[in-house]
């Protein structure tokens, strides 16, 4: 078991996580031009982004996809940048020239986003390769979904990574298996002949885990052993990190089919209405380990409380600051293209 | 200046060579992926001392280059100067995604903190029995890819000075072609490290008459047509831009400036091509200073055959260029 602080922080990134994206989403129910085209959320897999960029130093690198929020807010974003960028404005982490879709944060090790599948694969096996070069420490991990595995550029890539031996930590989120297969056979969901995905991996010979991905701890335990191996120069892993879809996650315009998140959903299950009700109690990442913390008296239900009005707080007042940030001036449309 | 060395006199892939070689030494930061830089060419084996010796600085990746031009970008982002050896210029058809909606954007999208000085190095054009896959000229397209430099050189000198430039001096992803033909194209090299900045357009031959501007090879084109119309009493100018991006306007303008005729050759498709695209730049800014419309010579958008007569009625030659100028030199 997880120290009482170190499991607060985990929950608590989590928390902050959800709370971000159901404001993305107000924000897109709010019409206008707050957000003017489609989006993804990461709700469900909070613990993959949470555990594994806890298990990470501040000066690893991770890279990500369309589905970001949570990545680089748990490798330590600020959540009023973030929202500033999925809303266009000057103040996100790219002055509103990314947008939802690539949200980066060079300064915390996210160089780039790139919203093509797989598009970052490369790319960060080049930081990898880099850093094997250079004699480096960092880690370098690279979060991708596993519709993903259905690009060349996958195989391409896990290919050459292997051959190369490069520093790397492909962890794959395949976010729609059944709770049932979490933690078994797992089920490839993408269009993708393999009986299961992580054959895939294993025909290259990569070292491959699999990982309830609704289990920040399991993902924390995981990743901080696989980050450590990097380290000493092995390298490179792969992880599929199980989780089950989030009911809200209508193809490219996610909905809130069961409002915002309860934190009382934790001892009164009962109360989540219907269309999340059973996500919740056997999916919802936040919700599972918050009945643990519970449970093993970590934490009451005041303390969690507690917990969730800092979060809500925080998340509110950074969608303040976004909504306060100024649009990008129009000049700004021709800089920067060259440096 | 008195006391610089001499130049010396080489072929273009002798330069290449030496280039490649020279940044290897002089900056840890550059690595190659990939290294036959001359191809199948007739010096082919000029790079074999190179790659001899620095047989360490060289990645050699499988047939995936989707994924080694992104590794190469991703390498470039944590500080290193790789150049990728692309063989043909069609294969980098396999890796547009990595270099053009990745390699091109990312110092746009992080507001100019994130940078990818990489280098893709190819052959492009008409070899000789290429065929419809061999033969490719993709300057245009690149060219149209915001983020991306593209780098043509014309002769030895150009090819050492601009590919050092870019290896050491860049901080944005270069495409540099070299028409394959070139390689063993003589001319003297500048002793020392001679360094081409991009974006600085050089007049290989003054002219009062006509200006025109050539890519890469077109430029031994254009002087062999120039030879020609000398003869005539036409004095063509002759300028090559060196970097299609960075353009140098200035040099190519007052060129244009004082002759009023254009003629704009590249082998590359007439459609949307480096020539159509030079033409509309020009007709901006200096239709006033022209007397007669500005002519391209360039190759029509079709599949380049295989067989010599077929490709020989394709290739933008020097009585080609000479016979567009006619066209409008009375």
């Amino acid at each position: 078991m997880l120290p009482t602080a170190n499991a607060v922080r985990l929950l608590r990134t989590m928390l902050r996580i959800r709370r971000l994206e159901e404001r993305c989403v107000h924000f897109a129910e709010a019409g206008g031009d707050l957000i003017r085209a489609h989006y993804h959320l990461g709700i469900g897999q909070e613990a993959a982004a949470t555990g594994a960029c806890a298990a990470l130093a501040p000066s690893d690198r991770v890279f990500t996809a369309h589905r970001n929020h949570g990545h680089v807010l748990a490798k330590g974003g600020d959540p009023g940048k973030i929202l500033a960028e999925i809303i266009g404005r000057s103040g996100g982490y790219l002055g509103g020239r990314g947008g939802t879709f690539h949200v980066a944060a060079p300064d915390l090790g996210i160089l780039h986003t790139s919203a093509i599948v797989g598009g970052c694969l490369p790319l960060a096996a080049g930081v990898a390769f880099a850093t094997k070069k250079t004699r480096d420490q960092r880690v370098t991990l690279v979060f991708f979904g596993d519709g993903t595995m259905e690009e060349g550029v996958f195989t391409e890539t896990i290919n050459i990574a292997q051959l190369w031996k490069l520093p790397l930590i492909f962890y794959m989120e395949n976010n729609s298996v059944s709770p049932q297969e979490r933690a078994g056979r797992g089920s490839p969901t993408s269009e993708n002949a393999a009986s299961a995905l992580s054959d895939v991996p294993r025909a290259f010979n990569l070292d491959t885990s699999l990982v309830d991905g609704t289990d920040v701890e399991a993902v924390h335990a995981l990743v901080r052993g696989l980050a450590e191996r990097v380290r000493r120069g092995e390298g490179p892993f792969f992880v599929e990190s199980r989780t089950t879809r989030w009911p809200g996650n209508y193809g490219s315009f996610p909905k809130l089919v069961g409002g915002d998140t309860d934190i009382a959903w934790t001892w009164d299950g009962a109360a989540a209405p219907a269309a999340v009700r059973s996500w919740t109690a056997d999916s919802d990442p936040i919700i599972r380990y918050a009945v643990r913390l519970l449970g093993t008296g970590t934490l009451d239900r005041d303390e969690l409380r507690a917990i969730d009005a800092e979060v809500r707080a925080e998340i509110e007042a950074a969608a303040q600051w976004a909504l306060a940030s100024p649009p990008p001036a129009e000049e700004g449309a021709l800089l920067h293209v060259y440096r | 200046m008195s006391t610089a060395e001499p130049a010396r006199v080489m072929t273009f892939a002798q330069a290449l060579a030496d280039a490649v070689d020279e940044v290897l030494d002089e900056d840890p930061r550059v690595t190659l992926f990939g290294a036959r830089f001359t191809g199948h060419t007739p010096s082919a084996r000029v790079m074999d001392p190179v790659l001899k010796k620095h047989a360490a600085r060289i990645a050699w990746p499988p047939i995936s280059e989707l994924a080694y031009c992104g590794i190469a970008v991703g390498a470039a982002m944590a500080g290193m100067r790789p150049i990728v050896e692309m063989s043909t210029s069609t294969f980098s058809y396999e890796a547009i995604p990595q270099i053009v909606n990745e390699a091109g954007i990312i110092s746009a999208t992080s507001g100019g903190r994130v940078g990818a000085p990489v280098i893709f190095h190819m052959l492009y054009g008409i070899r000789g029995a290429g065929g419809p896959q061999h033969s490719g000229s993709p300057q245009p397209w690149y060219w149209n890819s915001p983020g991306l430099q593209v780098a043509m050189p014309s002769c030895a000198a150009d090819v050492k000075g601009l590919l050092r430039w870019a290896a050491l001096r860049s901080e944005n992803p270069t495409l540099f072609m070299d028409h394959q033909l070139l390689m063993e194209l003589e001319g003297p090299v500048p002793a020392g490290r001679h360094e081409v900045p991009f974006g600085s357009a050089e007049v290989k031959r003054p002219g009062r008459d006509v200006t025109i501007v050539a890519t890469s090879i077109q430029v031994s084109r254009a002087l062999e047509a120039a030879a020609v119309l000398a003869r005539e009493g036409i004095e063509a100018e002759v300028v090559d831009p060196r970097t299609l991006e960075p353009l140098d306007r200035e040099t190519i303008f007052g060129s244009i400036r004082r002759t009023g005729r254009v003629v704009v050759t590249d082998e590359s498709f007439d459609r949307c091509g480096v020539a159509a695209g030079l033409a509309a730049i020009i007709a901006d800014e200096c239709f006033g200073d022209l007397h007669a419309p500005v002519r391209r010579v360039s190759i029509p958008p079709v599949p380049v055959p295989y067989a010599e007569a077929l490709e020989r009625a394709l290739v933008p030659s020097a009585a080609r260029i000479a016979a567009a100028v006619r066209s409008i030199v009375s």
